[in-house]
């Protein structure tokens, strides 16, 4: 597994707040992807009725996964693939390998598989004496960076293109040290030189999948670069890795989630490349791979279904969510300490790493709302934090000053004599606090808190002893 | 790996709602496939599809040229290798009706088959177009191989006006009707691109720089061209 750094969120998060360069980058976010995605819902007058359709066809998939991953397995197995059942991490990395060894590969290229993240697979390949190489622009940038992706869909949002112009230099040493590389568009020509030489070379294609389709046997994958398609159609073998929940029925109902992806994410009507594999190639085919296997990986999925964390299981990773956080703008993905960040990741993580490591996540959010108000797939994310909140409590997992103070609360609360008194006294002291102005700016327990903020002073008197003079 | 099917597989039947539908739900649906909501940008009359078609790709940044028959392809394509300074260097489709054509062979060299990876210009045949967004939809085989849609930097397609359908759901039932999936459906939007490098679009990531469609369009009320 990836180092899990949840646990230091604060710590995390403090830092991305004083980076110059990480500030400017969540810079572009809303004027970009915000913007874009407004208005490409705004111009589809059926997208809110699409999004509720989306809803309905992943919650029927879910109610029964069982019978359509059965469905799956036995359409891809009559085109000539072979599916790979895992429970864990540990398992599906065992797979590839042997998937790779039984192909005497030595190297592999890699399309977008935020599973791929999840399960580590790069190292692991690269501990076995195998070379995995990102293909996608963000991915390779990041690679070569030896860092986790930022973002779900933008994976290298946090690097400027000093830093890129960086790291080609220090990896790409056969090209002339005095090359020009300060503009991006000299970088990406670099990257797909260098690139295209993996393609040709590569053994095994290893890609994702935004989506498996039940009714044919499908794998769907959605880019812009293209280079999920070099990345399956070139070498031999092609490895598909998906996580249990990406299946839907049919080819229609996976027609009616595009129609959201793409606005959703990058505000495009429609992604460059939607690709849809059927086994591996056909008799008579001039190009394709041979073989074609797809790893199923339950990894905790399983655990959500039938509890209300079964809503975060129709997620298909738009990136909507992150991009209209308003914490997310703030601190980036990397604060989040795994591999999924932002609100979507305040949910699923805790489910992936386990609750005690990601505590921290469900608490990284001002309920704005916002999330769950663009959210293509109508996940209440808001809703499924405060779950998690309750949980980390009943847990004991939540800090000691916060357990005292809510355990103190609650004590006076449930008091209504002392909860007067309690409510007198402080108004009274805010009030005289307060002074002449009216105004708070400082709070004993709180500097941290009021650092930024000024708050209005209470008059002197509290609701209840108002509301008992006037009933006389 | 058995045991992990088994473990994963009875995991999700136990935790299955007792309320669900059930198997014979999954089958009807399956079985049924009917489409669910489509946008009513893809429903129009012929000509109004036609027109959107190629109003959504040129959107997407393809160059779109309108000609009247198969038979003034070698000459569109030979101006686009002019336009765009290639060698006189053509990968071409097996496709028979490409095969056809009246290629000046004297002029430019033309290989049949799948693309290499010294290709420059790749020239295929569209299954269909998808005017809701401007999308070919390309069904790969052994006359359409699907590395020339992706290894050169031009990609030049070519698609008749009586293949453009306005729904994604309208492309699947033509190719059921014509005896189900390839191992590749492509659906291309435009040329290649990315945003990966601070957020700014640039064209020609890994795929090709530059799309061509030249729609085969006899009926358009305007005169043929570019865009
Ligand atoms: S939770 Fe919703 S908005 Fe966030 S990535 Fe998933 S589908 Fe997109």
């Amino acid at each position: 597994m990836v180092a899990v750094t949840s646990p230091a969120f604060e710590a995390n998060a403090r830092a991305a707040l004083v980076d110059a360069k990480l500030q400017k980058a969540l810079g572009h976010i809303k004027d970009g992807f915000v913007q874009r995605r407004t208005a490409a819902a705004a111009r589809l007058p059926e997208f809110d009725a699409l999004r509720d359709l989306a809803k309905e066809i992943k919650d029927h998939t879910l109610d029964h996964l069982d019978l359509y991953l059965a469905h799956f397995e036995r359409r891809v197995t009559e085109s000539g693939g072979v599916v790979h059942w895992c429970r864990d991490a540990a398992e599906a990395r065992e797979t590839v390998l042997t998937i790779c060894h039984a192909a005497g590969a030595k190297s592999v290229t890699k399309g977008k598989s935020m599973v791929g993240e999840e399960i580590a697979l790069n190292d692991f390949l690269e501990k076995n004496g195998i070379e995995p190489v990102e293909t996608d622009l963000g991915e390779y940038i990041i690679q070569l960076r030896r860092e986790p992706p930022s973002h779900i869909i933008a994976p290298a949002i946090h690097v400027n293109k000093e830093q890129v112009a960086e790291a080609f230099r220090a990896a790409h040493t056969e090209l002339p040290a005095d090359r020009p590389l300060e503009e991006p568009a000299a970088l990406l020509a670099e990257a797909r030189a260098m690139l295209r030489r993996k393609f040709l070379a590569a053994d095994i294609g290893i890609t994702g999948a935004n989506f498996l389709i039940a009714e044919t046997g499908s794998t769907v994958i959605v880019t812009n670069e293209g280079n999920g398609d070099l990345t399956q159609m070139l070498p031999r073998v092609h490895v598909v890795l998906a996580s249990i929940e990406k299946v839907v029925p049919t080819l229609e109902d996976v027609s009616t989630i595009l129609r959201l992806l793409a606005r959703s994410a990058t505000g495009q009507e429609f992604s460059v490349y939607t690709t849809f594999s059927t086994g591996p190639r056909r008799p008579a085919d001039l190009d394709g791979p041979e073989q074609f296997h797809v790893i199923l990986l339950d990894n905790g999925r399983s655990a959500m279904l039938g509890t209300p964390f079964q809503e975060m299981l129709r997620c298909i990773r738009c990136g909507a969510c992150l991009n209209h956080c308003p914490v997310y703008g703030a601190v980036g993905g990397h604060a989040y300490g795994w591999v999924y960040p932002g609100p979507m990741g305040a949910v699923l993580t805790p489910w992936l790493v386990g609750l005690d490591q990601a505590k921290h996540l469900p608490n990284a959010s001002t309920f704005c709302g916002k999330c769950e108000s663009v959210c293509p797939m109508r996940i209440p994310l808001p809703g499924l934090m405060r779950r998690l909140r309750e949980r980390a409590h009943l847990e004991r997992l939540d800090a000691p000053v916060a357990r005292g103070a809510l355990a103190a609360w609650s004590f006076v609360a449930r008091r209504p004599r002392l909860y007067c008194a309690v409510a007198a006294i402080a108004a009274r002291t805010l009030a005289s606090l307060g002074g002449r102005a009216g105004c708070l700016r400082r709070l004993p327990l709180a500097r941290g808190w009021m650092q930024g903020r000024d708050m209005p002073a209470p008059e002197g008197r509290t609701f209840m002893a108002q509301w008992r003079e006037r009933a006389r | 790996m058995s045991a992990a099917r088994e473990a994963i597989l009875s995991r999700l039947r136990a935790v299955a709602r007792e309320t669900r539908a059930g198997a014979a739900a999954v089958e009807a649906r399956l079985a049924d496939r009917k489409p669910n909501l489509v946008p009513a940008r893809a429903r129009q009359p012929r000509r109004e599809t036609i027109d959107g078609f190629r109003r959504m790709a040129i959107e997407a940044s393809a160059v779109v040229r309108r000609i009247r028959h198969t038979d003034d392809i070698p000459d569109a394509v030979m101006a686009i290798l002019r336009s765009e300074n290639r060698p006189a260097r053509l990968a071409m489709a097996p496709d028979a009706m490409l095969e056809a054509l009246g290629w000046n062979r004297a002029m430019v060299e033309i290989r049949s088959g799948r693309a290499e990876a010294h290709d420059e210009v790749g020239l295929s045949v569209a299954f269909a177009g998808i005017a809701e967004t401007g999308t070919l939809m390309m069904a790969s085989g052994p006359t359409s191989p699907a590395t020339l849609g992706f290894l050169p930097e031009s990609h030049i397609v070519v698609l008749s006006a009586d293949d453009v359908r306005g729904a994604y759901e309208d492309g699947w039932a033509l190719l059921r009707a014509r005896g189900g999936l390839p191992r590749t459906v492509n659906f291309i939007t435009g040329p290649s691109r990315s945003a990966d490098i601070e957020q700014k679009l640039q064209m020609g990531a890994h795929g090709p720089r530059n799309l061509h469609i030249l729609l085969i369009d006899p009926d358009a009320a305007e005169p043929p061209g570019d865009r």
